[in-house]
């Protein structure tokens, strides 16, 4: 590996690894015990996890229920600008939105977090200080994350220094598909040490990991490292996320949770687009992890067509007809 | 720093599903049915019976019963539409009738799932996504069939036999009749049905997709009643073949009565399916294959996955994984869309399996269910899992026929195929494991008709179904299911 920046970056005066919490402290001892660990966790069928998330999309939530869910959902919207074009003035329009989605009803809850690069962190800060909306930031060379690695800790923080309160590394999915699983696990000790007192979410990008044995695999790797939350994708790569992807990182925190004690939590980013789409996500969560992640502290919705639909939905319940796409802001 | 996002409208509560009831306005079920012969509804002669909601318990209907008198003149239609229309007929055009039950069964989809949920007690995700798709997709099966059955390898002229009588049970009254319907008639015989006693409904609905598709008179007789009637059917001395789906128990007088007649028969019976569990197999996924095993149609499946054989060292994590998915199995009405178990489907068949649980606990096995409500009214018995069986048990060996599973354990593949072949059934069985050449290797030593590989109850029209020893014998679906409705050359 070569460092342009900091050739000195992980080599002999490296400090000890971080070892991941207990029972599994010792699974990092080596590359082969991390590899034996990893492939040694149960495989999952592709078909089966498919008819599963089949079976609970026809999950029929209606009436209150359904009140519920679009609440819910809206309020645990990362509502997402992660465009070459971005300018302040797009993010402060965001952030605007985030605060009051819906101008027409001040019940409506705002969202979770705005997310944006992080050189724009520090204007979406200023936006939404004092409101409670956390400011999100997209840092390790992100999307496709090929920087050397000082490069992308000054990233994290200079985001977190521009005031991001949740960061939103990626991994190195060529390490990870190289089987270099170690080099992955310690990049996000550092991206976590990095950060400080903010939010570290680990980006696996499935898309790119193919398979569903790959996003266990990574899903617990993310967790061993100290992830906070583990995230599907950057929204740069189709598939973005899809419902096995997302059934598979559920049972992921939920069994890493029973092993550790530590709860974990979920960001499916990226194709959600539909009320539909986000109701059936809150009945995976609820249906394989289980009622304890359905809050915004441990489920996100990373996404920004979304929230319009859920406002339109949510305008349809109260006044019994549709309106149309007038009657919600452009972002 | 903690991090405090912003709490949801609400407080953070318990995903609760409000109900969501399919409506039961789309049937229109009608105070008495008669008998369906020779193409009109005619009134029976013995004392009609009620048929009832097993969720309720309220009567849905009165039906009629069918002497041996109605037996007779059913069979006599049957006779006359097989020599007069339907046997000299173009096998394209009884295609074509089939195609055109298939659609009509596709068109009143909804009220069929309704029916059969309501008389039956099944979940309507069930009845819905399941029962009546397949049920259509035999006769569509059937139907490309009907003018290409001699490239179907069973002689360059295979002919029907006359007159098949047919008796089905009451766990999937509509897939049951299109699984013995649909062969009968795309090979040129006529029908004389029996449905079950206690679900008569659908079957008479069918009755009249039957008129609808003008299907000539005759050739399909419903005649509705108990376990009287059934036998008139089978005993019939016009009748070519006797077709029954049951208990063993059932099928062995069936088997006694057509012994020594032209007859031919297939039965199709009882099971206490091995659903075999290895320590590589992807867990959640054998999870969700147990619960589908056992826990699907409440377990009233023939071929239900009743005897899980987990391997020992994985055996607590899987038991775990198990309870814990069963506490998100909602139970309850059956019409709701969100309901995952329904009814049992009779007063007689919850004593049977209260009788059976209850006998488990006394001979040593472990008890558990999950917290559950259940309604006040109608049949029901909670999901229940036995842990601790031994092969000697009675829950290890009778077919409980209910949401009730017994737990094995075995540590070598040897073992698993031991106790998995140490029945007197020989149905189907379900093998859990991500390595295919252990999957193939066992599946080859499996003595049961239908083996499947890291999933459980699928169906398809194209696949053969049938059993070993006491499972019965001949086999329904695909190629192999047409030959027990056709002669060759040289019969």
């Amino acid at each position: 590996m070569t460092h342009v920046l900091d050739p000195d970056a992980l080599t002999a005066d490296t400090p000890p690894r971080r070892e991941p919490p207990s029972p599994y402290a010792d699974v990092t001892r080596s590359e082969s015990a991390f590899r034996a660990f990893l492939h040694g966790l149960p495989g999952v069928d592709q078909v089966g996890a498919s008819s599963r998330v089949a079976m609970l999309g026809t999950r029929s939530i209606k009436t209150t229920s359904k009140a519920w869910a679009i609440d819910t959902a809206i309020s645990m919207v990362d509502l997402t600008t992660l465009e070459g074009a971005d300018t302040p003035g797009k993010v402060r329009s965001l952030a605007a939105k985030a605060r009051r989605p819906d101008p027409s009803d001040p019940g409506c809850p705002p969202v979770a977090a705005v997310c944006v690069y992080g050189d724009l962190a520090g204007i979406a800060k200023e936006a939404l200080t004092g409101t409670g909306i956390n400011v999100a930031a997209v840092a390790t060379a992100f999307p496709s994350g090929r920087a050397s690695l000082a490069v992308k800790l000054a990233d994290v923080r200079e985001a977190v220094a521009n005031g991001a309160d949740e960061i939103d590394m990626v991994i190195d999915r060529g390490a990870f598909l190289s089987g270099r699983y170690l080099d992955v696990y310690d990049e996000i000790v550092a991206v976590k040490e990095a950060c400080g007192d903010a939010h570290l979410k680990v980006i696996l990008e499935t898309g790119e990991l193919v398979t569903l044995d790959a996003v266990r695999r990574a899903s617990w790797l993310a967790m061993l490292a100290g992830g906070d939350f583990i995230k599907t994708s950057t929204g740069k790569v189709s598939p973005a996320a899809t419902l096995p992807v997302c059934l598979v990182m559920l049972e992921a925190v939920r069994d890493f949770r029973a092993a550790t004690g530590r709860q974990v939590g979920v960001k499916p980013a990226g194709g959600i687009r539909t009320t539909k789409d986000a109701i059936k996500h809150l009945v995976l969560v609820n249906e394989t992890a289980g009622p304890d992640w359905l809050t915004p502290d441990w489920f996100r919705l990373g996404a920004s067509s979304l929230l319009n639909d859920l406002l339109l939905q949510r305008q349809k319940l109260r006044t019994g007809h549709y309106s149309g796409p007038d009657h919600v802001s452009v972002d | 720093m903690t991090l405090t996002p912003p709490s949801p409208a609400q407080p953070a509560a318990v995903f609760e599903y409000a109900p969501a009831p399919e409506s039961r306005s789309i049937v229109d079920i009608a105070p008495s049915y008669g008998l369906f012969i020779d193409g009109e509804f005619v009134d029976g002669s013995g004392e009609a019976m009620k048929t009832v909601n097993p969720a309720t318990e309220e009567v849905l209907s009165e039906v009629a019963v069918g002497t041996d008198a109605d037996v007779d003149r059913a069979v006599k239609a049957a006779r006359r539409a097989f020599t007069r229309v339907w046997g000299p007929m173009r096998p394209a055009d009884r295609g074509k009738y089939l195609f055109r039950i298939a659609r009509l069964l596709q068109e009143r989809a909804r009220e069929f799932a309704v029916l059969e949920s309501l008389d039956n007690g099944k979940p309507i995700r069930e009845s819905r996504d399941v029962d009546v798709p397949l049920a259509a997709a035999h006769f569509f099966y059937h139907a490309g069939w009907a003018d290409k059955l001699e490239h179907a390898g069973l002689g360059p002229a295979p002919r029907p036999l006359g007159v098949a009588g047919q008796v089905i049970p009451w766990n999937f009254p509509l897939l049951m009749l299109a699984w013995k319907v649909a062969p009968a008639l795309a090979t040129g015989n006529t029908v004389v049905l029996k449905p079950a006693e206690t679900t008569p409904l659908t079957a008479l609905l069918f009755a009249e997709v039957c008129r609808q598709a003008d299907l000539p008179p005759g050739v399909v007789n419903i005649v509705t009643g108990a376990g009287d009637t059934g036998r008139a059917v089978v005993e019939h001395d016009d009748v070519d073949k006797v077709a029954f789906t049951g208990s063993t128990e059932v099928g062995r007088s069936i088997a006694r009565a057509v012994a020594g007649t032209r007859k031919k028969l297939t039965l199709e019976l009882g099971g206490k399916a091995a659903n075999i569990v290895f320590d590589d197999a992807p867990i959640d996924q054998a999870v969700e294959g147990i619960v589908q095993g056992i826990f699907f149609n409440q377990g009233h499946v023939c071929c239900a996955g009743s005897r899980l054989l987990v391997q020992e060292n994985v055996h607590d994590e899987v038991i775990a994984a198990l309870q814990r998915r069963l506490g998100t199995l909602r139970v309850g009405d059956p019409l709701d869309k969100n309901t995952d178990l329904g009814a049992i489907n009779s007063a007689e068949q919850l004593a049977r399996i209260r009788e059976l649980s209850d006998i488990g606990e006394a001979e040593g096995a472990t008890r558990w269910q999950p917290s559950c409500e259940l309604p006040d009214r109608g049949f029901w018995f909670p999901p229940t899992v036995f842990t601790g069986v031994s092969a000697a048990h009675r829950i290890a060996r009778d077919e409980v026929f209910g949401p009730v599973l017994s737990v094995l354990t075995f540590r070598t593949p040897d073992e698993a195929i031991a106790k998995a072949n140490n029945s007197t059934y020989g149905l189907s069985a379900g093998i859990w494991s991500e390595k295919g050449s252990r999957i193939l290797a066992i599946a080859d030593k499996l003595r049961a008709g239908v083996v499947w590989a890291n999933t459980f109850n699928q169906f398809d029209p194209t696949s053969p179904f049938g059993g070993y020893k006491q499972s019965g014998y001949g086999r329904e679906g695909g190629r192999h299911g047409l030959a027990a409705y056709l002669r060759s050359e040289d019969q």
